[in-house]
């Protein structure tokens, strides 16, 4: 086992952004409410602001229903967006269907949770890595080289020897075998960012560590900007180097995965990371005292709460917390380490006291 | 160490009869004592759930218990064999002796009966000489000590949240104070923040009732911190037994160990970590010998010729643990 060198932000180049990205999916009226001008809308994802660089991976980690895989959706334009911007490389992009589409597409590829529904069961691997090759025009002129082609995509996921895997169906490949195809689907593209919405939690765990490394080994090889969506931090530690906390469709924290997982400063990462198995934490001796930190659910993205939205939960919450909604702040203690909390506005600890505005 | 409460004896468990038929869980022996949390651990396809319905008998066609014995102690009287139960009595045994949570069990509540309703609908299949308040009066108490207002008693099951009704499932399963407690999978649809929640909660209810838990997940991290003792399945058999400590220090089965180092971890140095290669076995068609040496990476030569039986390790601590593997000759066999 080798370690890892700690990635030092490297500052690639910018292929995908988003700035103030919101997401608004309207909740359909009652009777009562038609003569209202009341319009409810489920806030799922609320100014999102995120960076995806070249030979980079950003993990994005939060609960179900937080919002993450709203947010690669709209990065890969199968949602419309409610406000906000996305560029791909620098240039705000709006597609919808059609050609401009399939050119955004050949630039930005997703793969999806489930590589048991997202093959087709009645084609074999060779057809969907045909249909991806031809679409994005990279078949070549051929039949040989529509073969070398083929060939290069499986050997790259590591797929050997290629010729027992093309002519197979998805049901006759494991789990961990069907995601490697979707991966080299997604690469018969040609891309330059790939959103990866939960690879790897559909699987079995001894070969989920497969999978991570392969999409890392193709980042480096490739030079890919890569979108890790998961509900797994320790996962995102291993991966990404960079992470990024969403909770109820907001942003809280964001930095290098090491100080992001080392030293959390939000009080939401803070009752993620503690929740997370901890097998050093043998046998349920020291439970009971965490009891009462963060006990209840998610709010209500239909009416969130005012100010942040964790204040309801939150063990430190202060009298402003309910009320003003929080900006980044850096944490200082590595560049680039930010969270959405008024503990870090020195002004706002001073004033008021943490803890003082805690729900009972 | 304490008295057995359930002793499941050399249980094979099928799917379909002769040719077609496959093996799913081969020549299992366990012993859950009574107080303890034991873990079952393994991948998709490993027989884990399907021992724990067949242990109890609720394995559905074409599932076929073919061989063994499960002997249940209750807390008075003489230990009897839940597979020889006629159906009369395992309808009393079934809740009232053992209960068991459902994967998914957040979906295994009707939609469309109050969760009152449902709770007191049990009391009165088991208990019917019970009154219709004493039983209202208990499922109120139950809601209690799994941290639901007892104002919501009369709530829908689409009106709670996930978490919470993952919470009727278990006080549901509490209520007749079962002995044994089987939970498959019971957090996988949760998030972690609940998870830690309810298995905290579950852990202080079995201090205060003293019933056994079979605590069956995928997550061998979140067993190490949860249970007292775990047992691997791999391929149907279980590979190797041990307290939690020891399975997460010095775990002996080249399987367990790989498991181990599929969780990366949160503290600590960031290492490269591999899993485990290949993929798991189709129960189809096994390898021959140890249902792991394919992607073993110390087998040598007797792994693929013959099937290694659990037993007691000849090192160190051997008196509490068992392992199934070549690496490890066996002093003496268990059981």
């Amino acid at each position: 086992m080798t370690s890892i060198p700690d990635a030092e932000t490297p500052a690639g180049e910018v292929v995908l952004e988003a700035i103030g990205l919101t997401k608004h999916f309207p909740v359909r009226r009652k009777l009562r409410d038609l003569f209202s001008r009341k319009h409810d809308a489920v806030h799922a994802v609320d100014d999102v602001n995120l960076t995806l660089r070249r030979g980079q991976v950003t993990a994005l980690v939060g609960e179900s229903g937080s919002g993450k895989s709203t947010v690669a959706r709209l990065l890969a334009q199968l949602y419309p967006r409610t406000a906000g911007d996305i560029r791909l490389h620098g240039t705000s992009t709006r597609v919808k269907s059609g050609s401009a589409f399939r050119r955004y597409c050949a630039q930005v590829q997703m793969i999806f949770q489930d590589p048991f529904a997202s093959l087709n069961p009645v084609h074999t691997i060779r057809y969907h890595l045909t249909r991806s090759l031809k679409i994005h025009g990279h078949a070549g002129k051929t039949a040989e080289d529509l073969e070398n082609a083929l060939h290069g995509l499986l050997n790259r996921v590591h797929l050997t020897p290629p010729e027992r895997y093309l002519d197979k169906f998805p049901h006759e490949l494991s789990g961990g075998q069907r995601q490697r195809v979707a991966i080299a689907r997604a690469l018969g593209a040609e891309p330059e960012a790939l959103l990866a919405d939960e690879p790897v939690s559909m699987l079995d765990v001894s070969i989920r560590l497969g999978i991570l490394n392969l999409l890392r080994d193709l980042k480096e090889r490739l030079d890919l900007a890569i979108l890790y969506i998961t509900h797994d931090i320790a996962s995102a530690r291993y991966f990404a180097d960079q992470t990024l906390v969403m909770y109820a469709g907001r942003m809280v924290e964001g930095g290098d995965s090491e100080s992001v997982t080392q030293s959390p400063a939000h009080p939401y990462t803070r009752l993620l990371i503690d929740s997370a198995p901890d097998p050093d934490r043998l046998t349920a001796d020291a439970d009971v005292l965490e009891e009462d930190r963060g006990n209840g659910e998610p709010p209500s993205l239909i009416h969130p709460p005012s100010g942040c939205r964790f204040h309801p939960r939150c063990p430190m919450a202060m009298p402003r917390c309910t009320t003003d909604l929080p900006v980044r702040l850096e944490i200082g203690d590595r560049p680039g380490h930010w969270a959405a909390c008024w503990l870090y506005d020195e002004a706002t600890v001073a004033a008021q006291r943490p803890g003082s505005a805690v729900a009972s | 160490m304490s008295e057995p409460v359930l002793e499941i004896k050399n249980l094979n468990v099928g799917y379909g009869l002769g040719d077609q038929g496959v093996r799913a869980v081969r020549d299992v022996n366990l012993t859950l004592h009574r107080g303890e949390v034991l873990g079952l651990a393994g991948e998709s396809g490993s027989g884990k759930s399907t021992l724990a319905y067949g242990m109890t008998r609720l394995l559905a066609p074409p599932g076929v218990i073919t061989g063994g014995q499960v002997i249940y102690h209750p807390a008075e009287g003489d230990p009897y064999d839940v597979l020889a139960l006629s159906d009369e009595r395992l309808r009393k045994f079934r809740w009232a002796e053992t209960a068991i949570v459902f994967q998914g069990a957040m979906n295994s509540l009707n939609p469309v009966h109050k969760i009152s309703t449902q709770l007191t609908d049990v009391l009165q299949a088991h208990e019917p000489k019970m009154s219709e308040t004493s039983r209202l009066a208990r499922a109120r108490e139950m809601l209690k000590l799994v941290g639901i207002a007892p104002d919501r008693m009369d709530a829908y099951p689409h009106q709670l949240s996930g978490g919470m009704r993952q919470r009727v499932m278990i006080g549901m399963a509490l209520i007749l104070q079962p002995q044994v407690v089987i939970m498959d999978e019971p957090t996988t649809a949760l998030d972690v923040v609940m998870q830690r929640q309810i298995l905290g909660q579950l852990i202080e209810l079995r201090e205060r009732l003293g019933f056994s838990v079979i605590f069956i997940t995928h997550d061998l991290s979140l067993l190490v911190e949860f249970s007292n003792r775990i047992a691997i399945m791999y391929g149907g058999r279980i590979v190797e037994e041990a307290p939690a400590s020891a399975i997460y220090k010095d775990a002996l089965h080249p399987y367990s160990q790989g498991l181990l180092g599929s969780f990366p971890a949160l503290k600590g140095p960031r290492r490269e970590l591999t899993g485990i290669p290949g993929s798991p076995p189709d129960l189809k068609g096994m390898p021959t010998g140890c249902s792991f040496h394919p992607r073993c990476p110390k087998a040598f030569d007797p792994c693929a010729g013959n099937i290694p039986v659990l037993g007691r390790p000849g090192t160190g601590d051997g008196r509490t643990r068992s392992v199934a593997c070549w690496l490890h000759p066996t002093g003496e066999p268990v059981g």
